[in-house]
């Protein structure tokens, strides 16, 4: 697991895979992921359907493939527009400093007390459950998350020396920022936010699961494993197959979160360097 | 340390307040009449009207807010629409169920933890190593619904050994116990994989330090020096990680419950936004964003308690 990062490559042959199935499926799947054919419900796996069929006699592939486009939009939506909102939020408190900084660092801890879950609840609740509540749940948990790391990577910039000279040449707070700060910190953001793609995937399944999320007929892993729930005794493998797409995903973003993390750290590079 | 802790005591007052302001807000103000979403759209305009008074919903918003948070104080959380008993009633009466799940969750997720990250730094870059952060590795991934239904497919299913869900009430010590077993497992297996990870940096890191080596050159044993020296100064970073796990322990009930059906507030809530009943989804809510608050504050304080030069970096 160390030296050269077998988890690097590991991730990113789990999430390629995980978007050429995506993109796949926007233009070809093996069955109609939608088409319910009673006479054929809990197929065993043949040539024909390669891993059988689900209790309506849909084919198991062609949804698990077209469920993989839900996960990704979701989760991108989720974390882009959290991303941005957070990334903006924190570079701002860093470069206003002060109270505006205080504040926004006191609403990000208040951010971490509701976790999607409680959001989810709230929202559906008052408006109805939906996949466009589950976006917004979790987008709103990424703003804080991102809020925070961007003020404390932007912070160190701003205590550099080449910043001090921009200052100097009398460059506003915006321009340092958006010339200096940001592209500085931009490896760290895109780190984190592969990280985040791994616990947005997690949250879409689980709100889905509990019925908060994507609603039928749209496929999702998080439903598929609901519904299979109940026919446990009867094919689990149901419950096998979309709760091992989730892993598979979760697992690829993660690793390669952390992968890209070991690459871009500075401290771990000086440990090699001195290794 | 008396400062610290007044500061971050009036923080926590003023975090819980804004945090029933914006439950208070989502769930009674932004969807416009509550009564609407507590009758679904099938409801006829007099059935609205009617409830509105009942509920006392004609009165405006900043009044309405102010009698809930002013009842939470006499243990009142309103009315449950649906059972038609106090919402207060209902927390009593599924707390033990959730609280058992969460501290047994807690208890196995602590003892996972701990032991497999100091066994993980103590063979560091052996197999023993390898196979414990693999484990830690599958555990962050692996969705916990998932993991719960795994589990009932092993335990329950093909070996018969554990009930595959539902909950035969405290009468039954063995059988309850039995029936929590899986729920637990699946709660603690997930955190476990966390901590191991975070324990495990934490030792080594200690484990690099002068004073390790100084005892190392007076002659004590490995064991010794793992359990006198290294253990106490590397659990002080995995403090802070177990309070963070009480929050998410205690979030996570909500969706273990439901995947094992076991009668306590996590399934209360699904249940009640089933029911459309406002006031008990409000109130749990509350009750979730508390603990999890309540938790980061403790992790604060019993941090500094234990190492008095954070107090600074804190503030």
């Amino acid at each position: 697991m160390r030296g050269l990062p077998i988890g690097l490559a590991l991730g990113a042959l789990l999430v390629g895979l995980l978007g050429v199935t995506g993109l796949l499926s926007l233009v070809w799947t093996p069955h109609d992921p939608a088409a319910i054919d009673v006479a054929l419900r809990f197929r065993d796996p043949s040539a024909d359907h390669p891993l059988g069929t689900d209790q309506l006699g849909r084919d198991m592939l062609s949804r698990l493939m077209a469920a993989s486009v839900n996960t990704l939009v979701v989760a991108f939506l989720a974390v882009a527009a959290g991303g941005l909102i957070g990334v903006a939020l924190g570079l701002m408190a860093s470069a206003l400093g002060g109270w505006a900084e205080a504040l926004v660092m006191r609403a990000c801890d208040l951010g971490f007390a509701f976790p999607a879950i409680l959001l989810a609840v709230m929202l559906s609740t008052a408006f109805g459950p939906s996949l466009g509540n589950t976006i917004l749940a979790i987008a709103f948990i990424n703003v804080p998350v991102f809020a925070r790391v961007t003020r404390g990577a932007a912070n160190q910039i701003w205590a550099r020396d080449f910043v001090t000279a921009a200052r100097a040449l009398g460059l506003s707070g915006a321009e340092i920022t958006w010339r200096h700060i940001l592209p500085n910190i931009a490896p760290l953001l895109i780190v984190q936010a592969t990280i985040e793609f791994a616990v947005a995937i997690l949250a879409e399944a689980a709100l889905s699961y509990l019925g908060l999320g994507a609603q039928p007929p749209t496929p999702s892993w998080g439903r598929m494993l609901s519904e299979a729930q109940t026919l446990m005794f009867l094919a689990p493998d149901l419950a096998i197959l979309p709760g091992l797409c989730i892993f598979l995903a979760v697992l690829g973003f993660g690793l390669l979160g952390d992968g890209l993390r070991d690459l871009t750290d500075p401290r771990l590079v000086r440990a090699r360097v001195n290794a | 340390m008396r400062l610290f802790l007044l500061r971050r005591s009036l923080g926590l007052v003023a975090n819980l307040f804004v945090i029933s302001v914006i439950v208070f807000v989502t769930m009674n103000v932004l969807p416009g009449d509550p009564a609407a979403t507590v009758l679904g759209i099938d409801a006829s305009e007099e059935a609205i009207e009617a409830l509105r008074v009942e509920l006392g919903l004609d009165r405006p918003a900043w009044q309405r807010y102010g009698d809930w948070v002013t009842g939470l104080f006499r243990g009142d959380f309103g009315q449950s629409y649906f059972f038609r008993v106090p919402v207060a009633e209902l927390i009593v009466e599924r707390l033990p169920l959730t609280l058992s799940l969460a501290v047994l969750g807690m208890a196995l997720t602590v003892l996972a933890g701990i032991l497999l990250g100091v066994v993980a730094a103590a063979r560091h870059g052996r197999s023993g190593d390898w196979l414990i952060m693999l484990f830690s590795q599958i555990g962050i991934a692996i969705p916990a619904f998932w993991l719960s239904i795994l589990l009932v497919l092993i335990f329950a299913v093909w070996l018969r050994w554990l009930p595959p869900g539902g909950f035969p009430g405290w009468d039954e010590p063995r059988l309850a116990l039995q029936s929590l077993i899986l729920p637990a497992t699946a709660l603690a297996l997930v955190q476990s994989a966390v901590l191991a990870r975070v324990t495990r940096s934490s030792a080594l890191e200690v484990m690099g330090q002068d004073y390790i080596r100084t005892a190392r050159a007076k002659g004590l044993s490995h064991g010794r020096v793992l359990r006198a020296h290294v253990l106490p100064n590397a659990l002080i970073p995995v403090i802070t990680i177990v309070g963070l796990q009480v929050g998410s322990v205690v979030t996570g009930t909500i969706v273990i419950e439901n995947v094992f059906y076991l009668p306590g507030l996590g399934r209360l809530i699904f249940q009640s936004i089933a029911n459309r009943d406002l006031f008990v989804v409000q109130g749990l809510v509350l009750f979730f964003a508390t603990v999890v608050v309540t938790a980061n504050f403790l992790v604060d304080v019993a941090y500094v308690i234990i190492d008095p030069r954070l107090e600074d970096r804190l503030e």
